[in-house]
């Protein structure tokens, strides 16, 4: 057997790494590793530069596998398994150190330890390179179909444009109508906009595409399987119904913070929200001559520390629409900031200024306070240009709140197995490099059930989100990754504790040629290693992470420990 | 709280930690501590798994008879793992192995099971600053096995 040739790659990621780990040094070790014919070091890996050099490595150095040690493989490792490929090595001869995420961003202040813990890592690397075997991928059938849960904006943009695509959407809504939030909302910056004119021919046109099915008063029961086949369970007023899809969207919104208790909030009859507030003036309550808005409420403290994004475009767009009916009306608008972010939010801020709405700006440490026992009747405020307290008659009070996960955004995560970030909003597998999908293969997010997004933005998502979500359907099929298990006929003893610990039913006891054994369906295995775990003969390993593999990168870490030898 | 730099006890000790990390909850979990740039001890190297229940005793008794100072297995919270239950056999085998080590002799405070989310990059950060703290107070784990 030709002997196993093992080249590594050590990125300085600009200063990211370089600045804390000292690479050279990091080289130099890696140079005396068993098998290691080439060490490289690169300013980017990633970059066209290194790839190519990687490549040309491969080529030059005959090279058997490849180690890079830089960032995560949760982002990068496609780009390099795909460089490997190109220059003839297959994929899976390929392993990835974290040196970056899990070393030099961590120990910045200690330069020497994080060094020795790079090529400690580097040396694990290395040892488990050196087993690797080349693998073939298993191609599974997706089926051609998408659930998008949710039917607001977002929802049913992303399943118009699947539709468009020829795709069968299945769009589940909880309420008896689509629309979401928006529904509820008179007119919508940046244009002004009467809601009805962007709504209704939306919702129209869901309704009457023939390839979609829209389920309203539904709510999503269970979900099974994995990309290509989820087995979706649709509960709608005790009746289920099952489908069968390929990708699922998210787009379940947000709703709006309810501030109990602050500022006289539901103990004050004319202290109101945001959205009660267009919802009873979409309805032609009776304008109030005095209206005091108060911003960053519930948003940017220390228990919610995120900027609602857009609450303050909302507070814009309700104070110049009063202006607009009342030129008299006295209009405040007390804030922390004004995050009147881009083009035309910036205007429409300029343009309320100049209808005369006041913005005062207030400090979070010595905050407003609405008077009045049974009524709201001021609000007093320190200003803050001026130095001294001002009172600001009011007839109505308007909270601005942020947007704020769904109550039960924890179940459905749970149901389909994705994440939700520290505030509960879901979280996207990478902020800036995969932002609308899940880590989870098949699954993705848009709208305001990612963050608060305004509808400029929830419908852009949703246009990503759907393209996304139809390319495995368009392809038929996907790659499943060659980390499935397989069974030795030869060492297996039929002890069935694998066919009893794994979750997908992927394992059975059949006559093999060496009589009763364990046989694994490729199809059904979805690489957890549970049965692995379960063996007591070592008979089931599991591709690229086997106990060979594993073992020799934990004899890698221990070398020299137990002689007396270790750091 | 997450700690600046290296810990350094008194008697100059630096515990040799072995991690395992889940795919989809723990490694993504040590990845936002990285991007979030929290500060922490330097003592544990992540090997990544899959799912927590990959992690078969043998490793862990392994991993300390050729004396690292501890072992630690992270996985997603109950109920939340990508494969509905490997955790529930890692719950079950951490109990049963940490019973084995005291039978053989070994502190059963060396190993430890874990869960950390995708989003608990601080309880990454904290995860590993107490368990360095609590092998550290351990001491070495070298030593006595030099003296078998
Ligand atoms: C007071 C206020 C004023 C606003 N004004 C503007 C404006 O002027 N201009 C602008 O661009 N934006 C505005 N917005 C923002 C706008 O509301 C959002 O951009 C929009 O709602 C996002 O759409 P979405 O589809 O992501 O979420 P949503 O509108 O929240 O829709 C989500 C849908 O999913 C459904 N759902 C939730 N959970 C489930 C489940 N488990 N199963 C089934 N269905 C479920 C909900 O019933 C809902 O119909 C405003 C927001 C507020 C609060
Ligand atoms: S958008 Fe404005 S009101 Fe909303 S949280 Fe941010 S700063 Fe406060
Ligand atoms: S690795 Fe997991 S899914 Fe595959 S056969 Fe084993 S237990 Fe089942
Ligand atoms: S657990 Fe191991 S020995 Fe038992 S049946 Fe499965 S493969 Fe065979
Ligand atoms: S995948 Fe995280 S514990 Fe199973």
């Amino acid at each position: 057997m030709p002997k196993t040739r093992v080249g590594v790659f050590v990125c300085h990621c600009g200063n990211n790494i370089g600045g804390v780990v000292r690479v050279p040094e990091v080289v130099e070790d890696a140079r005396h590793l068993p098998n290691v014919v080439c060490v490289e070091d690169n300013l980017y890996t990633c970059s066209e530069e290194g790839l190519s050099s990687i490549k040309e490595q491969i080529a030059e150095q005959n090279l058997s596998r490849v180690v890079v040690a830089s960032c995560t493989p949760r982002t990068h490792e496609p780009l390099f398994k795909e460089a490997c490929e190109e220059a003839g090595l297959n994929r899976y001869l390929f392993e990835f150190v974290n040196i970056r995420e899990h070393c030099s961003w961590v120990h910045r202040h200690d330069p020497a330890r994080a060094t020795e813990k790079a090529k400690e890592l580097v040396r694990m690397g290395v040892a488990k390179a050196r087993y690797l075997e080349p693998q073939e991928e298993f191609e599974s059938e997706v089926f051609p179909a998408a659930l998008v849960v949710g039917g607001g904006v977002a929802g049913m943009t992303a399943a118009l444009s699947l539709a468009n695509q020829g795709i069968q959407v299945y769009v589940v809504e909880r309420e008896e109508k689509l629309g979401g939030l928006v529904r509820e909302l008179r007119t919508l910056f940046p244009t002004e906009q009467d809601t009805g004119e962007l709504l209704s021919p939306l919702m129209e046109q869901v309704r009457g595409h023939p390839q979609i099915t829209v389920y309203l008063g539904s709510e999503v029961e269970n979900v099974e399987g994995f990309i290509g086949d989820f087995q979706v369970t649709v509960g709608s007023d005790g009746q289920n119904s099952e489908l069968q899809v390929g990708t699922v969207i998210v787009a379940t919104g947000a709703q709006e913070l309810r501030p109990s208790g602050m500022y006289g909030y539901s103990t004050l009859p004319n202290v109101v929200t945001q959205l009660e507030f267009e919802e009873s003036f979409k309805s032609g309550a009776d304008l109030p001559p005095n209206v005091v808005m108060i911003n960053c409420v519930g948003a940017r403290v220390p228990e919610r520390t995120y900027c609602g994004r857009f609450c303050c475009s909302t507070a814009i767009k309700n104070a110049i629409w009063l202006k607009e009916q009342d030129p008299d009306a006295k209009v405040s608008v007390l804030h922390r900031d004004v995050m009147a972010y881009g083009v035309d939010i910036e205007d429409s801020y300029r343009g309320a200024m100049e209808l005369g709405v006041r913005f005062l700006r207030y400090d979070i440490q010595n905050p407003p306070q609405v008077l009045g026992a049974k009524r709201a009747e001021a609000v007093k405020v320190q200003h803050q240009l001026m130095g001294k307290e001002v009172i600001l008659p009011a007839d109505l009070v308007v909270l601005t709140t942020p947007l704020v996960p769904r109550e039960d955004s924890e179940r459905l995560s749970k149901m389909l197995k994705v994440p939700l970030g520290t505030e509960g909003f879901f979280l996207e597998a990478h902020l800036k490099l995969r932002p609308i999908e899940f880590s989870t293969d098949g699954i993705y997010v848009c709208g305001s059930a990612r963050y608060p997004s305004s509808i400029p933005e929830s419908v852009s998502q949703a246009y990503a989100a759907a393209a996304k979500a139809g390319i495995p359907i368009r392809d038929g099929s996907v790659r499943v990754e060659a980390i499935t298990v397989f069974c030795d006929e030869r060492t297996c003893s039929a002890c069935g504790n694998c066919v009893e610990v794994c979750p997908f039913g992927a394992v059975e006891l059949e006559e093999g040629k060496f009589g009763r054994i364990a046989s694994v369906s490729v199809a059904q295995c979805k690489g957890c290693g549970c049965c692995v775990a379960a063996c007591p003969s070592g008979a089931m390993q599991q591709r690229g992470f086997d106990d060979r593999q594993l073992l020799s990168m934990i004899g890698a870490l221990a070398e020299g420990m137990v002689s007396g030898g270790g750091r | 709280m997450a700690v600046e730099g290296s810990e350094t006890g008194g008697n100059g000790f630096e515990p040799k930690i072995l991690m395992f990390a889940c795919n989809w909850c723990s490694y993504a979990g040590a990845d936002l501590a990285g991007v979030s740039r929290l500060q922490m001890p330097a003592n544990c190297r992540v090997i990544r798994v899959m799912c927590s229940a990959r992690v078969r005793p043998e490793f862990v008794i392994t991993a300390l008879s050729k004396g690292l100072d501890g072992v630690v297995v992270l996985g997603c919270h109950p109920g939340d793992c990508h494969y509905s239950e490997g955790n529930y056999f890692t719950r079950r085998r951490g109990l049963f192995l940490k019973k084995l080590l005291e039978y053989v002799g070994i502190e059963p405070e060396r190993f430890q099971v874990r869960w950390v989310s995708a989003s608990e990059g601080a309880k990454f950060a904290d995860t590993v600053a107490e368990v360095t703290r609590q092998v550290k107070a351990l001491g070495p784990n070298r030593p006595r096995r030099n003296a078998q």
